[in-house]
């Protein structure tokens, strides 16, 4: 079978598709559901541009199938602000330190971190020295090199995630 | 850099997945575990696979039991749950060490530990666990089920025993007593990367002697390299430098590593030595801690 229909929660809202089988999960992202947040770099799974939350956990979009997430729940970096548009405590921890450059990596890099911060809100142990985060961070690559005001945006992100409530001091 | 044209089924039995295996029609049929080894190589179509099987659906492929002396890993268990799992922490400290080099967390999340065991890569970190602890893969084929010893299991590069019609279940290994250590240590350009070279390593003590040692070796020839000269060489004393040292140049001198763009041949095997002397150091001095 060339084709399968497949149903996701996407930021919440639920969607019946029908996908060609070979269809990555981040271009049914960008070019069937028009979520053109998630960024495509490498294509195979070294730069973290394309990263994304899946049941809870961050994933690669670039390296899987859109069939392979059928049934399941995805949050893309459209996903965390407010429906008023207030950004999402980690968007505002980044902002707040100009984790930016020219930005293409950016929806990575919220995403791991928001990942990160999830993990640690559950209770699990996430190291948060500036060595760790960089460990931690490896995965995402950033070509403007503007690695510093990322970290110290992830910094302020994790520390800001300790209570339930997520929110920035 | 998009995937080629395939056929896909996602069989919800392993019956099932055994006959959509059994029966290709057009092409090869490629097994899709987590696909963090397979989707990157599809999306650059280095495989032209006719037909993909997805085996997400194969409950009876996951779960971590530890029972009888032995440790089971579902092959569809997460990397990532293996990772955080205090079973295998217990039972199988070298796994716990290993896992964490495996890319990062966002390809732990999904890669599973049956993928990368039967993918192969001679620089990936499971394969050389496997192959340092004697790893007993069972797979399931039309004819049933069979154990293959990790020795028999890693045939070449990329490369193993796995017939085409036979699906890796689990992996199975021997449960770790008192007295016993186990570290890995790899040189990559970056984390993450593939390992230019690394050194799986498992020492048992008695007293201060050296009960058993493993020692296994990735990214140095098509296959991970068991390094029986140097387990036999610590075997019966006592882990110093002039031992470690020993160790070190029996496992090394029968290596012939290739030259490639990231290390030359005389580099990786230097390389080697050294990882040795780290783990087989690393692993012994958690053995003394365990005892």
């Amino acid at each position: 079978m060339k084709t399968r229909e497949i149903t996701v929660t996407v930021n919440g809202r639920k969607r019946t598709v029908t996908v060609e089988v070979r269809r990555t999960l981040a271009d049914f992202l960008r070019e069937d559901l028009g979520l053109t947040a998630t960024h495509l770099g490498c294509e195979h799974g070294v730069c973290g541009a394309c990263t994304v939350v899946v049941d809870g956990h961050t994933e690669r979009s670039c390296t899987q199938l859109a069939v392979q997430a059928d049934g399941r729940e995805i949050t893309t970096v459209e996903g965390l602000a407010g429906p008023d548009g207030e950004l999402h405590p980690v968007q505002q921890a980044l902002r707040d330190n100009h984790s930016f450059q020219c930005g293409f990596c950016t929806p990575g890099f919220v995403m791991s971190i928001y990942g990160m911060c999830e993990e640690k809100k559950a209770g699990r142990s996430v190291p948060c020295s500036r060595a760790a985060i960089r460990e931690e961070l490896s995965g995402n690559i950033c070509r403007c090199t503007g690695y510093q005001s990322i970290v110290d945006g992830a910094e302020a992100a994790l520390a800001g995630a300790g209570s339930d409530t997520g929110k920035d001091a | 850099m998009k995937p080629p044209v395939f056929d896909y089924v996602s069989p919800a039995t392993l019956e099932e997945a055994i006959q959509a295996l059994s029966a290709p029609d057009d092409g090869d049929v490629k097994v899709l575990a987590g696909g963090q080894s397979l989707v990157p190589l599809l999306n650059l179509r280095l495989p032209q696979p006719g037909r993909i099987g997805d085996i997400k659906g194969l409950d009876e492929l996951t779960g971590i039991t530890e029972e009888a002396g032995y440790l089971t890993v579902g092959a569809l268990v997460r990397q990532r749950e293996a990772e955080l799992s205090d079973v295998v922490r217990t039972a199988c400290p070298l796994l716990h060490e290993a896992i964490p080099l495996i890319g990062h967390t966002a390809i732990r999340n999904r890669g599973t530990v049956g993928g990368s065991i039967a993918h192969a890569d001679p620089a990936a970190e499971l394969p050389t666990v496997a192959a340092c602890l004697d790893a007993e893969l069972v797979a399931r084929g039309p004819g049933g089920e069979r154990t293959i010893p990790a020795a028999d299991f890693f045939t070449g590069f990329f490369t193993t025993a796995l017939a085409e019609d036979e699906i890796l279940t689990a992996v199975r290994v021997r449960s770790v007593g008192p007295a016993t250590g186990a570290a890995y240590e790899e040189v990559a350009r970056r984390h993450g990367d593939f390992a230019m070279a690394g050194v799986a390593a498992q020492v048992r003590l008695d007293g201060d002697t050296v009960a058993e040692a493993r020692i296994a070796i990735s990214g140095v020839d098509l296959a991970p390299v068991r390094a029986t000269k140097a387990e036999a060489a610590l075997a019966g004393r006592t882990v110093d430098d002039s031992i470690l040292d020993e160790a070190a140049d029996a496992a090394v001198a029968d290596l012939s590593p290739s030259s490639d763009l990231h290390g030359s041949a005389a580099y990786r095997k230097h390389v080697a030595g050294v990882l040795i002397r780290k783990a087989v150091a690393a692993a012994a001095a958690r053995a003394r801690e365990a005892r």
